[in-house]
């Protein structure tokens, strides 16, 4: 059975189609590479995902139920979505960092907020720095570490490392390929080539709003 | 009120030459508001004059029935126009309705079991029209900015939904920012007041021959009533409203 599946699905935005009549099998422990050129529907396809909006037309299936089956939270909190463009809110680190717990009404756990900012090479100093303070990278790093403070099912992932520098991003490549080897399914879109094959089982193509191609790599 | 010193017809038509002042300037800076100014003068003259009339009638009509249904006619009104402010809010009018009148009537409560006034209609429709019509800007900037904070900052609310945050934490921000704009102009009119200005009602009281000091009691009265009101209805208006932006899906929705 897929995890999420897309069924003919379409997404029109005013008078534009982004998506025309989409299928895609997504199965648990993908590390699927999304690519094409810009425009073509790419990070329209991972809200899809994230169901951050919904298909004008077809139907979004995740574990064979389909989206509207589920709580919107639910299903969020499972299949996490950062952005391209970073966003921190609020004054500092912390806040941030803070905020997955408390929408769970749960007390911050020390021990996991540790752990994971040694998994990305960071101190834990980050926690009492002002937002505005951070760089383009330590912004995008900050933001990995908010979405995956609870474990997500679904790690979907627009152009993280496009403001890393290489060694950054090596870091960030590293701990998005153990999460997918401790089977956590991942789509990412990347305009670098080298980079969408070394990690990827399948590379997507979306251009001009169709699936140009599925290929299955490894 | 002895001092009171009243105006006859002819000082105030001497008065009304003001207005060209206005009236030129526009046409000079060609400003093109000739016609607005013109209309506004005449709106304000027949409104108040119809007023006038009206609380000369009311004031005289001791029936507390007549002086709620004027205070009622006055919330629907004040409702009517919060809600043309805020055109992308779903039931707009109907969140306008309850905020103003939960503002109005709670502070008008709290005076009139205080004993700050009496539920006549010379007090209590003065008073209620100061507090409704503040009560109604208010809500006209909470609307203005709620709309235009959703528009602006829909990175940060797409990004706490990511997370799995229910559409309230994903608003909070935005519904706080607005009712801080809705509650600010009060706040710095209050800052101000006796050094920037003297505010109408004050300034009206000692025109009239009330002692100064005298007058600063109602217009302490005022401040807090109008600071009460706008924080209520703010209040009330924000967090009703901020769901409008949001489907059932709990998705943002788009914003022209």
């Amino acid at each position: 059975m897929s995890l999420i599946e897309f069924q003919n699905v379409s997404f029109v935005d005013g008078d534009k189609a982004i998506l025309k009549n989409i299928s895609v099998n997504i199965e648990k422990g993908d590390f699927i590479s999304i690519v094409g050129p810009s425009g073509g529907g790419k990070s329209t396809f991972l809200k899809l995902c994230s169901h951050l909006i919904s298909p004008t037309n077809g139907n979004v299936v995740f574990k064979g139920k389909n989206y509207t089956e589920y709580s919107p939270m639910e299903l969020r909190k499972s299949i996490a979505y950062c952005f391209q463009t970073p966003y921190l809110f609020g004054d500092t680190v912390l806040e941030n960092i803070n905020f997955p717990f408390s929408i769970r009404n749960e007390k911050l756990d020390q021990e996991r907020v540790i752990d994971i900012f040694s998994m990305f090479h960071m101190s834990i100093d980050y926690l009492d720095k002002n937002t505005q303070n951070l760089s383009g990278g330590e912004k995008q790093r900050i933001a990995l570490i908010r979405s995956l403070l609870f474990m997500p099912e679904v790690l979907l992932l627009d152009e993280v490392t496009s403001a890393l520098d290489a060694e950054n991003a090596k870091i960030v490549e590293n701990v998005i390929a153990s999460l997918n080897g401790e089977g956590v399914t991942v789509l990412w879109i990347t305009h670098n080539l080298e980079q969408s094959r070394k990690y990827a089982n399948k590379l997507l193509t979306i251009e001009a709003g169709e699936v140009k191609s599925l290929e299955v790599l490894k | 009120m002895s001092g009171s010193n009243p105006i006859d017809i002819s000082s105030l038509l001497i008065a009304s030459s003001l207005v060209l002042i206005t009236l030129i300037f526009s046409y000079w800076q060609k400003l093109k508001l000739e016609k607005e100014v013109l209309i506004s003068v005449i709106r304000a003259v027949i409104q108040l004059v119809a007023v006038g009339y009206v609380l000369e009638y009311v004031f005289g009509f001791e029936n507390p029935l007549f002086t709620t249904l004027l205070l009622l006619f006055m919330i629907f009104n004040a409702a009517y126009n919060a809600a043309k402010r805020g055109k992308t809010i779903r039931i707009g009018f109907a969140i306008s309705l309850l905020a103003i009148a939960a503002g109005a009537i709670v502070t008008l409560a709290i005076l009139i079991f205080s004993g700050a006034i009496k539920y006549e209609p010379y007090q209590v429709i003065p008073i209620g029209g100061m507090i409704i019509s503040n009560a109604m800007i208010a809500l006209g900037l909470c609307y203005k900015q709620i709309s235009s904070d959703f528009k602006s900052r829909r990175e940060e609310v797409e990004t706490k939904l990511s997370l799995g945050a229910d559409i309230l934490p994903s608003s909070i921000g935005i519904i706080r920012d607005s009712i801080k704009t809705g509650m600010m102009p009060t706040i710095d009119s209050a800052k101000t007041l006796g050094i920037v200005s003297l505010p109408g009602m004050m300034t009206g009281l000692i025109l009239a021959g009330t002692p100064p000091l005298e007058a600063i009691k109602y217009q302490i009265m005022v401040t807090f009533m109008m600071m009460s009101t706008t924080s209520i209805a703010s209040f009330i208006a924000c967090y009703l409203s901020y769901k409008s932006f949001f489907n059932s899906r709990k998705q943002l929705i788009s914003i022209e």
